[in-house]
């Protein structure tokens, strides 16, 4: 297959739809920005795609909860589509509000049980813009195959991750599915920053208190992907908050996740 | 019918974060209680069982992991709490009519989960023990709830249903006015919240007399609107007789003839190569970006609304000066916002607040949260802005909102045409916001709450954000001819200033409303939130219609423009108003005022209790005005659209303090906007004129420190001020505007939009019952829009390498008054800044062509504190020392005692000065560069931990103090939790 088409998904109050689409433009997928309006009424759609992604913003608002009522509507008008569209190998991509939305609609959770993990309100309380370092764990995840660490920006306030019960954290950790954690610059030293074993490193390390210091989580099949970072906003040299002092680093953008939703289909 | 609560509570085990946020608050307040539990809860009323309310909690409402719920009546649930008694319940829910986004997207969640209910409300609620009655309703309203907007229940709920619609009886309501006498047209006016003079009232009064008949309420109300300093800034734009040192000047149109002047003068020089595209026309100023896109830069207050409902004020202050954007032209996409604050000092003791009066600490709080809230749900970038401090803010304080929006060539002219249809987009119309516009022209007193309560709302950022999604598709498709925002005034203001040049013919029963019950007056004044206004060619609604309804989006025709000249309104079959356009738009009398300039004398400087230079230099970095805003600049998304190049925050750890912001509106070239402010308050009392010409210079030598070209900068003002009645208050805004005007001229930097909000002024009664008025400061802020060819070649106020260079730009006299200094020990007296202009722009010009060569690794303006700040800031922000000799720094005057002389060189707060780190090797072609502007080495990069000022090379360190130190000292202030 030549150019993979990707469907960024919108919704009132979705406002990173163009950056992402943009940034797997520029990583080689064509992609079409629709609103859920529209795609709910003929489900078949999706099949001409074989990229769903669902951007960040505050869809409705985060009224109620965040991404919440986002999930509502794909629930009750895409479910089948949706099921269908990864059991044919088809790749999902959460950010942000995205991973919101997929972890409240069921889709990272797996069949017979109930949700997996939730997010919620950051420690802190509040809604934050900041840098972190990530560190992949395992390769499970089909988006972020070859990739070691990320530098990219958080914007959030219902980003903490907090999974059903000890047992299925753990579960999700020995899988693999915990592909993306909040880490500390690269050799830094994690026990000595972390306060005890299995704690969350520290604000602003970890910048919501997650459990596990997860950024990241995919679904058993590794297609299904949520991040509350935001890879969209490093693809470009300009974007890192330090390029006037010569850092940066490209093997750390964001640019690779989109790169390889592509190469998944070449 | 059954009145169901979900009550949603923190999971067992977890912490109750909303408990924890209030009880800090309160023991700043020192009401803390000695237990709290917080919860928040829906009302949900319709046909529903008990069974169908625990579905709709458990599917929707409450989350499965982190929370718990429990359902019933609120009579069953009373004041318990699911974990033992409490002493105490306060229960928070909002006024009927007050918009509740959360309450109506629930609404149409729950309708499509299968249950239709008539009406859902949020509540929120507290229970608490250890506070007696008083106490508990002291927390309530100085704390839990805002009674502009806000009902509070202590114990059980007093809610028995919550739809709140009253059938309208339609009446048409006349208003004799005849035969009033001069009192009786005073008294109506002030009655009536109409705002106007008796000179208006009575050019109203002769126009009905000669038509024979009495003004409908309606048509009364459209004139007021219409001629409200809000919407026509008849002061400013009126004739006015100035005199100061210099003699009297008379001006036939204020504005026109100085701010308006200068970007005349300036696009005439320009000739073929002016870039200004469109000028004080528009709802925002419009200059040209590249060779596909203008660029649009509209700045608006929010000020009153903001002191009596800080969150709700900053909420729709922001939506609004956005919608501005997206009535720009034929409506320009929203790419990056700006906030400027001004408050009285957080720390003010509990005790000292007037009645009426809420504390800064609280008004802080709410108006970042309000600013935070939509624009961070809009994906507008936050990029840019500054707080003051003074108390003379304390019952008034300002809230100044930006939006910068791209605008594609040949979207930039817009005319309603007759036929077109009047069509309403977005929100629906309430009662909210009624007489928004003649309020804001009113000045503040402690009753201000009650009065005009009406006039405080909350936005709906997401509605906004779908009008934005539905309108910029509808301009691309051609689909209109003319749009403008409903603001203040709302349809009033929109379709009379639209169909100024036709007329208009308007049906009030069809505008959609919130609920029913509104007059026909309710419904052409609301200032409901969210709402634009489209001349629309007949043949182009039904693809319009369609649109918005693939969006979510309601649109309604509510009437057509026509070429009548006459603004006719209808109810039904009856017509409420018959106004002629030409009186309502040009038949105020004209506005004359007298205006009245004493300069001050100038007087020695002298400071009380002057201490060492590095305490001084720790004092400055720690008084909020400097301080970090990292508390608020990251609660911002300053980063969504992805176009951000120079972030608010910069250095080696993400948190020194950004001169300016830069921003790529295309993701597809490095051409960058620059945006930046200055403000200058503390110069205001000492002379306007300097206050004016600093501020611009300030906005100018911010952008020029980033990368901007220096001639491509276009500026904005905004001047809030006093009671301009005053002749004093006034002649000191006149003094400001020619202030503006020379320096705009001599920079070559045109205005390109601007606004004024006056009578700035807060009454009270003091516990001896005497009146008091707390006038503001004489305010101006300058909002700047720059330009960069390439991004790539822009540069941060970080320290980069040891080892480099370090350049003074600018020259340094004793200029002292109105200064940091002064400000942290006291002073008094002492030279204002001036701008000398001519060299100034000769400086940045030689400046911006070192940073486009890449000499330039840093560069900081130098502006409050002097060098002293500026160095310390750029050495912790990089994490690199820096040793200064003072001998270097290039000063004009006469010659100064030893300790003078450094004082002077530190923290004098000279304009046109920046701050150059320069490699070694880069040293002498810099130099070369900048022959003929003042500059100078003053100093290196160095490896240490440690800022190291000496005044000689000689002399011991008059400075010499850790990075970390500095960083603390900056740092703490505003480290709020």
């Amino acid at each position: 297959m030549a150019t993979p088409r990707v469907l960024v998904l919108r919704a009132p109050g979705t406002n990173c739809d163009q950056e992402t689409a943009y940034a797997f433009e520029q990583a080689g997928a064509s992609s079409d920005i629709r609103h859920v309006f529209d795609v709910r009424q003929s489900p078949g759609d999706l099949a001409r795609y074989q990229v769903l992604c669902i951007p960040g913003g505050f869809s409705y608002g985060d009224d109620v909860a965040a991404g919440r009522l986002f999930a509502l509507q794909l629930e009750k008008f895409l479910t089948d589509a949706l099921h269908e569209f990864v059991a044919q190998g088809k790749l999902i991509l959460g950010i942000c509000n995205g991973f919101q939305t997929l972890l409240k609609a069921g889709l990272l959770d797996d069949p017979g049980e109930g949700p997996v993990a939730t997010l919620t309100w950051n420690d802190r309380g509040r809604y934050e813009d900041r840098w972190v370092h990530l560190e992949v764990r395992g390769d499970r995840c089909v988006f972020l195959r070859g990739v070691k660490r990320l530098y990219l920006p958080i914007a959030h306030a219902e980003g903490k991750f907090v999974a059903r019960d000890e047992k299925t954290l753990a579960r999700l950790d020995a899988e693999g599915r915990l592909a993306l954690r909040y880490a500390l610059p690269e050799g830094g030293n994690e026990n000595v920053a972390r306060s005890e074993y299995r704690k969350p490193l520290p604000f602003p390390i970890n910048p919501n208190g997650s459990q596990a210091d997860t950024a990241g989580c995919c679904d058993a099949t590794g297609r299904v992907f949520g991040l509350m970072p935001h890879p969209e906003r490093h693809i470009d040299a300009l974007q890192h908050p330090r390029w006037t002092r010569g850092e940066g680093n490209r093997e750390q953008q964001g640019t690779a996740l989109f790169a390889n939703a592509v190469e998944h289909f070449r | 019918m059954t009145l169901w609560e979900v009550e949603i509570h923190p999971a067992a085990g977890l912490p109750d974060r909303t408990a924890e946020e209030v009880l800090s608050d309160a023991r700043d307040l020192g009401l803390a209680p000695d237990r709290l539990r917080t919860a928040r809860a829906f009302l949900l009323e319709g046909e529903l069982t008990r069974d169908d309310a625990e579905s709709i909690a458990q599917r929707l409402l409450a989350d499965a992991i982190v929370e718990r719920f429990r359902v019933d009546t609120p009579e069953q649930l009373g004041v318990s709490h699911p974990d033992g008694n409490f002493a105490a319940l306060i229960q928070v829910r909002y006024k009927p009519g007050v918009m509740d986004p959360v309450a109506q997207s629930t609404l149409e969640a729950i309708a499509e989960l299968g249950w239709d209910l008539d009406a859902v409300a949020t509540l929120r609620k507290y229970w608490l023990d250890g506070l007696d009655d008083d106490a508990c309703q002291l927390l309530g309203k100085r704390l839990l709830a805002n009674d502009s907007i806000e009902h509070i229940d202590f114990g059980p709920l007093q809610v028995t249903h919550l739809r709140h619609d009253h059938q309208y009886q339609f009446e048409l309501r006349r208003v004799p006015i005849r035969d009033l006498d001069e009192d009786a047209l005073k008294k109506l006016s002030r009655e009536g919240q109409l705002y106007l003079s008796l000179v208006e009232m009575q050019t109203i009064q002769a126009f009905f007399r000669e038509l024979g008949r009495e003004p409908t309420d309606v048509e009364l109300e459209t004139i007021a609107q219409t001629w409200s300093e809000h919407c026509s800034h008849k002061t400013l734009a009126g004739r006015i007789a100035y005199t100061d040192e210099n003699g009297t000047r008379h001006f036939e149109n204020m504005l026109k003839e100085t701010v308006f002047a200068a970007t005349e003068r300036i696009r005439a020089s320009l000739g073929e190569d002016d870039w200004c595209v469109s000028v004080f026309r528009d709802n925002a100023g419009v200059v040209r970006f590249d060779d596909r896109y203008h660029v649009a830069f509209k700045v608006e207050t929010h000020n009153h609304p903001s002191a009596l409902e800080p969150y709700g004020g900053a909420n729709t202050g922001l939506g609004g000066v956005i919608r501005d954007t997206l009535g720009t032209g034929l409506g320009a996409k929203p790419i990056c916002s700006t906030d400027v604050f001004c408050f009285a000092p957080p720390d003010l003791p509990g005790d000292a607040m007037p009645p009426g009066v809420l504390h800064p600490r609280r008004v802080m709080k709410g108006v970042v949260a309000g600013v935070r809230d939509y624009g961070n749900r809009m994906g507008i970038p936050t990029v840019n802005g500054a707080i003051c401090f003074d108390e003379r803010y304390l019952g008034n304080p300002l809230v100044y909102c930006g939006n910068v929006g791209l605008l594609p060539h040949g979207a930039e002219t817009k005319a309603a045409q007759p036929g077109d249809l009047i069509v309403t987009l977005g929100g629906r119309t309430g009662r909210d916001g009624i007489h928004g516009a003649t309020f804001s022209s009113a000045e503040l007193t402690s009753e201000s709450e009650e009065v005009s309560g009406g006039a405080v709302q909350i936005g709906n950022a997401i509605m906004e954000k779908m009008l934005q999604d539905v309108l910029l598709q509808a301009r691309d498709e051609g689909l209109y001819h003319a749009v403008t925002d409903c603001g203040a005034g709302g349809y009033s203001s929109a379709v009379g200033e639209m169909g100024a040049d036709i007329g208009a013919r308007v049906q009030l029963d069809q505008v959609p409303l919130k609920y029913a019950g509104l007059t026909y007056t309710e419904i052409w004044i609301s200032e409901a939130q969210e709402r634009m206004v489209l001349a629309v060619p007949p043949e182009c609604w039904p693809r319009l219609e369609a649109l918005c309804r693939s969006e979510g989006v309601e649109a309604t025709v509510i009437g057509e423009f026509v070429a009548t000249g006459r603004l006719e309104l209808f109810y039904g079959e009856s017509q409420v108003a018959d106004l002629s356009m030409k009186f309502l738009h040009d038949g105020r009398p004209p506005v004359v005022r007298s205006a009245e300039y004493r300069p001050r004398s100038e007087t020695p400087f002298t400071a009380k209790s002057p201490k060492g230079f590095q305490e001084t230099l720790l004092a400055i970095l720690a008084s909020p005005n400097v301080c970090s805003k990292e508390w608020v600049i990251r609660q911002y998304d300053h980063e969504v659209q992805a176009g951000s190049v120079i972030k608010p925050l910069v250095g080696a750890t993400n948190d020194g303090p950004s001169d300016a912001a830069v921003v790529r509106p295309r993701l597809d070239t490095y051409r960058g906007l620059v945006i930046a402010c200055g403000i200058q308050p503390r110069l205001g009392d000492v002379d306007p004129y300097h206050m004016a010409a600093s501020a611009i210079d300030e906005a100018v030598r911010n952008c020029v420190a980033v990368g901007a070209d220096p001639d491509r900068i276009a500026i904005l003002d905004n001047f809030c001020w006093g009671d301009t009645e005053k002749p004093e208050v006034l002649g000191s805004l006149v003094r400001a505007a020619i202030g503006c005007h020379d320096t705009a001229v001599a920079f070559g930097t045109p205005f390109i939009s601007g606004k004024d909000s006056l009578n700035n002024e807060f009454r009270y009664q003091d516990e001896t019952g005497a009146t008091r008025t707390i006038a503001i400061p004489p305010t101006l802020l300058i909002s700047a829009l720059g330009q960069v060819a390439n991004a790539r070649q822009c540069v941060t106020m970080d320290l980069k390498e040891a080892g480099d260079l370090v350049y003074l730009v600018g020259i340094t006299r004793d200029e002292r008054a109105g200064s940091h200094w002064s400000l942290v020990w006291d002073a008094e007296g002492g030279r204002v800044p001036r701008v000398d202009a001519a060299r100034a722009i000769q400086t940045y010009h030689r400046l911006h062509e070192a940073i486009r060569k890449g000499w330039v690794r840093a560069c900081h303006d130098l502006s409050e504190g002097g060098l002293a700040v500026a160095a310390a800031e750029m050495a912790f922000a990089g994490g690199l020392g820096m040793e200064v000799t003072l001998e270097a720094v290039p000063y004009e005057g006469e010659q100064l005692e030893d300790d003078e002389n450094a004082a002077v060189r530190l923290f004098a707060e000279s304009n046109s000065r920046l701050l150059v780190e320069v490699r070694q090797e880069d040293g002498p072609t810099f130099e070369a560069l900048m022959e003929g502007v003042p500059c100078a080495c003053i100093g290196r990069v160095t490896e240490s931990d440690r800022l190291v000022v000496r005044a000689s090379a000689e002399s011991s360190p008059c400075i010499d103090v850790e990075l970390a130190a500095l960083k603390e000292a900056w740092q703490a202030p505003l480290r709020w939790s």
